[in-house]
């Protein structure tokens, strides 16, 4: 019988590059700084690794397909080199992929990296025709992420019967609180802190969401060591150990696009990973248990759904919640405790690490006193990849002991 | 009986008043001045005439039997396609048959009146029966030149059978000449005229009188026998004179819509007969003449099926439907003729593939999806899986055409990052009458009057145009009903 990931691996060590328009580097050069930094962070040297997982999301422009232009840049000398891709989840599915391989007892040490270089386009938000495929080409609406996220709003207005102006109010809050935090944070791409007058006041990209409701585009990388809890405890003596609680993947099955049961103001797959993710963690009620999390924040009114779907607000009820502060830095769960996609930025293949990292971060109360989270045990991450209409949630549940 | 069974038109909602293209470009031609009233219907940046014949076509479709259409024929100077035929594609998004006889009419401005007598023969030897025939047209004349502000875009369409005729076809006469009054060589993009001056007193003011003479003498008629002449002339001038010369009484003389409309080319004809047959009464005579390299006289009857025929908004439906476009630079941007800068987001690549669209043509072109056998659910695009998680059906579908539904806003937006020609860029959630649930562009419509809930009908668009390749790629989009809220 099948037990799940709990407790059966830890993280050794990790790194992050500061996000951003990083005009000088190519993916291989963030990929390279990320490592660097994860390599030392878990003192060991990069012989010891056996094998890798590198996800990208758009080879097009970045490093091409396969992990084989990465397994290069690192030199990584002749070991196991896997690419995953699955949209926003790539990061997250690169760390699952590694967490199970360890897990399995095939290896002890395997590391697992996400980057991507998405500023060589020459415009704005993500590259056009992203690789929908040559039959939805013929067949799609002259969509873009915005446009797609923004129709969660139009829906879930009509849905609980909430006025447009108060989910303007309540997606204000919620990029205000990420530009605080995101402010904070030297590895963040967008560090001004902004007010909510400000968001609501800024040009529309797709009704109703503004400039201020989309993440910032970035180029990034993070990743993460993993490796067995009984050796993460042997190089590690003098400190806490993260282990994994959970790890859920959902994907579409196709109901909410093709189907006429989807409201259209939910994520479906997100409840599905999130119920699995916290049955193999043991949280029984996560609003009284997570002491943090870093969620999906691509458009402010994702993140607003999403804390209904990760079971945290009552459906119908995450207004209530965010105007309560109840997800702000010093809320009982915080949330975007880095500044999140919003403003950490969103490279989008090293995303679900960089997630991670905010917690590991936290867990490990490496962080400065100003960005603090109070007594940090159990933190989540979420990554919903593709469209809400069709995508793939990823959680990660993360603690110590 | 043989005739006409139905009838349809389209006219595009957007009408760009003509004293505002003056104001802009009267500058370069003062003379300009005489045509500068009324309006001009202007295709959508989605439009061009083969989307306008399939919006005419479904039209005078409405309400009969499909499968019994046995012939399309489509005429036109302006189709997207020299080679590739264009009414094969109609035929496609019209939902006909696969087995039916189809052709492109075209070369000179009585191609319409000739596709219609090809029909009327067709069916009259019995070789056919049920043949749509179109006309559609979106002609551009260069900015400043006199065609600009004459020219107006437009698509007529007439069912013709020997069932249910609503106007009886009694007689035709033709005169053909090489009369190059205007013209449009192989690669020209605008219309090029001759002198106005030689197109009025020896075109029009010999030609009319000489088919309609023609035509009066082989069936022994007199012009009193008309209840309507339909004749194509837009100069306001020669108009009354010819009324005169021809004996045509002033109630008899059917508008040419020029105010409304614009001149529509091939449709022009077929454009005044769709409107002329919207007003027509049992035992009515019409007399159509149409103008182009020469001219064709038709001869109908109006029948008393005229009173009992299905609901078509024909053309008078479509003048209801209007907007203004009060942005001269919005049309040469939406034409081409002002090369807009759309963003490099725009300037990303178009890749049409023959073999996936041949694969994909009944989804692309009819908007057909499948439906389960084994549970019923409807679904688009077509799926191999039942999408019913309690069915699961694995190749057990068929065909099930989406077009003609009407369906409701599950959600939308308006876009400004996507690149568009007409932003914001509006799209959304539709859910048809009947199940199934798509992601479709909107078009003919402002994002402010949009609400969730909303009825929509699906209509046949450009969905794209590769410059590079010269390829025209169509596709659906969903166009908000406000009346029928």
């Amino acid at each position: 019988m099948a037990e799940g990931i709990r407790d059966k691996v830890a993280i050794l060590g990790m790194g992050c590059t500061r996000f951003g328009e990083r005009w000088e580097a190519y993916a291989e050069d963030l990929a390279a700084e990320a490592f660097v930094e994860c390599l030392a962070d878990a003192g060991i040297e990069k012989k010891e690794i056996e094998a890798a997982y590198i996800g990208t999301h758009i080879d097009e422009i970045n490093v091409g397909k396969a992990a084989v232009p990465l397994g290069v840049a690192l030199k990584l000398p002749y070991i196991p080199v896997t690419r995953t891709e699955n949209y926003c989840a790539t990061a997250t599915e690169a760390f699952r992929a590694a967490c199970y391989s360890v897990a399995a007892g095939v290896y002890d040490i395997v590391l697992a990296l996400g980057v991507e270089k998405l500023k060589d386009t020459g415009y704005g938000g993500l590259p056009a025709s992203v690789g929908m495929g040559v039959r939805q080409f013929m067949i799609s609406a002259n969509m873009t992420a915005p446009g797609m996220f923004a129709q969660l709003a139009t829906a879930y207005s009509a849905k609980w019967g909430i006025p447009m102006e108060k989910i303007k109010d309540a997606m204000a809050h919620v990029s205000a609180k990420s530009h605080a935090n995101g402010a904070l944070n030297p590895k963040a791409h967008l560090r001004k802190a902004v007010t909510e007058e400000q968001i609501k006041a800024a040009p529309m990209i797709a009704y109703p969401l503004g400039l201020f409701d989309c993440c910032g585009v970035s180029d990034g990388a993070a990743c993460a060591l993993i490796t067995t809890p009984a050796i993460a405890k042997d190089l590690k003596q003098n400190q806490n150990i993260v282990k994994v609680k959970a790890l859920a993947v959902s994907v579409s099955s196709g109901e909410e696009a093709i189907g006429t049961s989807w409201d259209g103001a939910h994520f479906v797959t997100t409840r599905i990973a999130a119920t699995k993710a916290y049955e193999e963690a043991g949280v029984k009620d996560p609003r009284k248990e997570l002491s943090m999390c870093e969620v999906h924040d691509c458009f402010s009114i994702t993140e607003m759904v999403t804390m209904e779907d990760l079971h945290i607000s009552p459906k119908g009820g995450a207004y209530e919640d965010i105007m309560g502060g109840f997800y702000d830095l010093n809320g009982q769960v915080p949330c975007q405790v880095d500044g999140g996609l919003k403003c950490f930025g969103h490279p989008i293949g090293a995303s679900g690490l960089r997630m991670i990292y905010a917690m590991y971060e936290q867990l490990l109360e490496r962080v400065p006193e100003e960005r603090k989270v109070k007594n940090p045990r159990l933190g989540l991450t979420h990554n919903l990849g593709g469209m809400p209409h069709q995508n793939v949630a990823a959680i990660a549940i993360l603690g110590i002991d | 009986m043989v005739g006409i069974c139905s009838y349809g038109g389209y006219v595009p909602r957007y009408r760009l008043k003509r004293s505002a293209v003056y104001q802009a470009m009267g500058w370069m031609n003062p003379g300009n001045i005489a045509h500068a009233r009324g309006e001009k219907a202007v295709a959508n940046f989605d439009e061009d005439s083969l989307t306008m014949t399939v919006a005419a076509g479904r039209d005078a479709l409405a309400g009969m039997d499909r499968s019994k259409v046995e012939g399309i024929y489509c005429a036109s100077t302006t189709m997207p396609y020299k080679e590739r035929l264009n009414a094969g594609i109609v035929g496609a998004a019209l939902g006909l048959n696969d087995h039916i006889r189809a052709a492109d009419f075209s070369g000179g401005l009585k191609a319409g009146t000739t596709a219609l007598l090809s029909a009327l023969d067709g069916v009259e030897a019995k070789r056919l029966n049920h043949i749509a025939v179109t006309a559609s047209e979106c002609r551009l004349g260069k900015p400043a030149s006199p065609q600009e502000l004459i020219f107006g875009d437009a698509a007529a369409a007439v069912i013709v059978g020997d069932q249910n005729v609503i106007a009886e076809f009694k007689g035709s006469y033709s005169i053909t000449y090489d009369f190059a009054d205007h013209y449009r060589g192989q690669s020209a993009k605008y219309d090029r005229q001759w002198e106005d001056r030689w197109i009025r007193d020896l075109g029009y003011d010999q030609f009319i009188p000489e088919v309609v003479n023609g035509l009066l003498n082989k069936y022994e008629l007199k012009m009193a026998d008309f209840a309507k002449v339909l004749y194509d002339c837009h100069y306001a001038a020669a108009r009354k004179k010819l009324n005169q010369l021809m004996g045509i009484a002033p109630e008899a003389d059917q508008n040419n819509l020029q105010a409304e409309i614009g001149h529509s080319g091939t449709a022009q004809p077929l454009v005044m007969l769709v409107n002329a047959l919207e007003a027509a009464q049992p035992g009515d005579r019409l007399l159509l003449v149409s103008f182009g390299s020469g001219c064709d006289a038709l001869y109908f009857e109006v029948t008393g099926n005229i009173k009992n025929k299905a609901h078509n908004k024909g053309i008078s439906e479509c003048l209801t439907h209007r907007a203004e476009l009060d942005n001269y630079t919005k049309y040469l941007v939406w034409r081409n003729i002002l090369p807009g800068d759309a963003g490099l987001r725009a300037e990303e690549d178009v890749w049409t593939r023959w073999s996936a669209l041949w694969r994909s043509r009944k989804t692309v072109l009819g908007l057909w999806g499948t439906k389960c056998q084994k549970c019923g659910t409807v679904q688009i695009p077509p799926q191999a899986v039942c999408v019913n998680a309690a069915c699961g059906a694995v190749g057990a579908m068929e065909d099930y055409r989406f077009a003609d539904k009407i369906g409701r806003i599950a959600s939308f937006t308006g876009d400004m990052l996507a690149a568009s020609s007409n932003p914001p860029a509006i799209y959304g959630q539709i859910e048809f009458e009947g199940g199934g649930k798509m992601m479709f562009d909107f078009t003919d419509c402002d994002l402010a009057e949009l609400a969730t809930g909303m009825v929509v009908s699906m209509s046949f668009r450009r969905k794209y145009y590769d410059e590079k390749r010269d390829i025209s790629g169509y596709f659906w989009k969903a166009v908000p009903m406000k009346e029928v809220q």
